[in-house]
């Protein structure tokens, strides 16, 4: 399974960390719901660090569209939102 | 759906609703090859533009940086002349452009954590780039139209979320750029009309620099005039001795000389 972190690359990670993963991408997204600023920033990291763990990064010539995608690590809760509403701020 | 889900497939509608414009699927090719050239140098010129961010406020670093050092001085000039008071006044405004600094060098860091960062997506951009135009060539050296559509799909994967992904991080960096030059304009504003040097009381001028000049140049005249004495006093002897012998061809050439500039002038 192919995982993208924004802004830094692309991750293979094996299938089987999916549950563990799926666990803590949760934990995000009831942050990005309730509006937990502090909850979100540590969910979030908590779960790329996850991901960082288990994957290995791809080649930077690889041409592979990714499974999953995750914010940039820097990401506020409010981009956050306006990513998953498609409000522009993906170009193209 | 998980958050993880959800943005995978915001990316993939946007890639999709990219493709879907182009007749011959093979133009699609050189369409997408165009635009991510496009975006590379894009993203470049991003990396450009945050070094020059970087850079003015590594500038400005230093110049507050110097300010503190200058103040310092200040400090101990005026202690070792006995004014504590103007001592104070010093570092009372030296602790105020601490804080200034301080936030500049934050500012710095992540100026310098965003170059890096765009400089990465350059590279993996680059590559990717390259990739394509191989599989591209390849397609269209291989394929008729009909047969080309399956095989462009595939060698749009990747590229086309990668350029999402890219297009983004540039966005992000120019939006946090504006900001740091909005604020690193109203320092430059600050710094050039004299405030800084002066922290605690705008407008007032260096009063401690003034203050310390003139109790410095007070006790330099002094300082001197005792030297000047003390010289006169040890050389003057020699001095007379040799007099005696110089006054001589020293009046000799006066005299020579002004004939000469009588002929110069008619």
């Amino acid at each position: 399974m192919i995982i993208r972190i924004l802004a830094e690359g692309q991750l293979e990670v094996p299938d089987s960390e999916l549950a563990a993963l799926n666990e803590l991408d949760a934990g995000v997204e009831n942050a990005v719901e309730s509006g937990d600023v502090d909850g979100f920033t540590e969910a979030l990291a908590g779960l790329l660090t996850a991901v960082r763990a288990a994957g290995t990064p791809l080649p930077d010539d690889s041409l592979e569209d990714s499974d999953l995608i995750l914010p940039p690590a820097d990401a506020t809760i409010d981009e956050v939102r306006a990513l998953l509403n498609d409000d522009g701020l993906i170009p193209g | 759906m998980s958050l993880m889900k959800r943005m995978s497939l915001i990316f993939r509608s946007k890639a999709n609703s990219a493709m879907d414009r182009a007749e011959d699927p093979r133009e699609t090719l050189d369409y997408s090859y165009a635009r991510q050239v496009e975006l590379l140098s894009k993203v470049r010129r991003g990396v450009a533009d945050v070094a020059t961010s970087r850079k003015r406020v590594e500038l400005q670093v230093a110049q507050l940086v110097a300010q503190e050092n200058k103040l310092t001085e200040q400090a101990q000039k005026a202690l070792s002349m006995g004014r504590e008071d103007l001592a104070r006044e010093a570092l009372t405004r030296k602790s105020a452009l601490a804080g200034q600094v301080g936030d500049l060098r934050a500012q710095q860091a992540q100026l310098q954590g965003e170059e890096e960062k765009l400089t990465l997506a350059s590279q993996r951009l680059q590559a990717k780039v390259e990739s394509f135009r191989t599989k591209k060539e390849t397609i269209k050296a291989s394929y008729t139209a009909a047969e080309a559509s399956t095989r462009i799909n595939e060698a749009f994967s990747g590229i086309s979320e990668e350029m999402g992904d890219v297009g983004l991080a540039v966005q992000r960096a120019e939006d946090k750029t504006a900001q740091m030059q909005a604020r690193a304009g109203a320092i430059d504003e600050l710094i050039a009309s004299g405030a800084l040097d002066d922290a605690s009381s705008i407008n007032r001028g260096d009063d401690i620099s003034r203050e310390l000049d003139a109790m410095s140049s007070d006790s330099d005249v002094e300082s001197e005039l005792a030297a000047l004495k003390a010289g006169t006093s040890g050389q003057s002897a020699p001095q007379s001795i040799e007099s005696g012998d110089s006054t001589a061809p020293a009046e000799l050439t006066a005299e020579q000389s002004e004939p000469q500039k009588q002929e110069g002038q008619s």
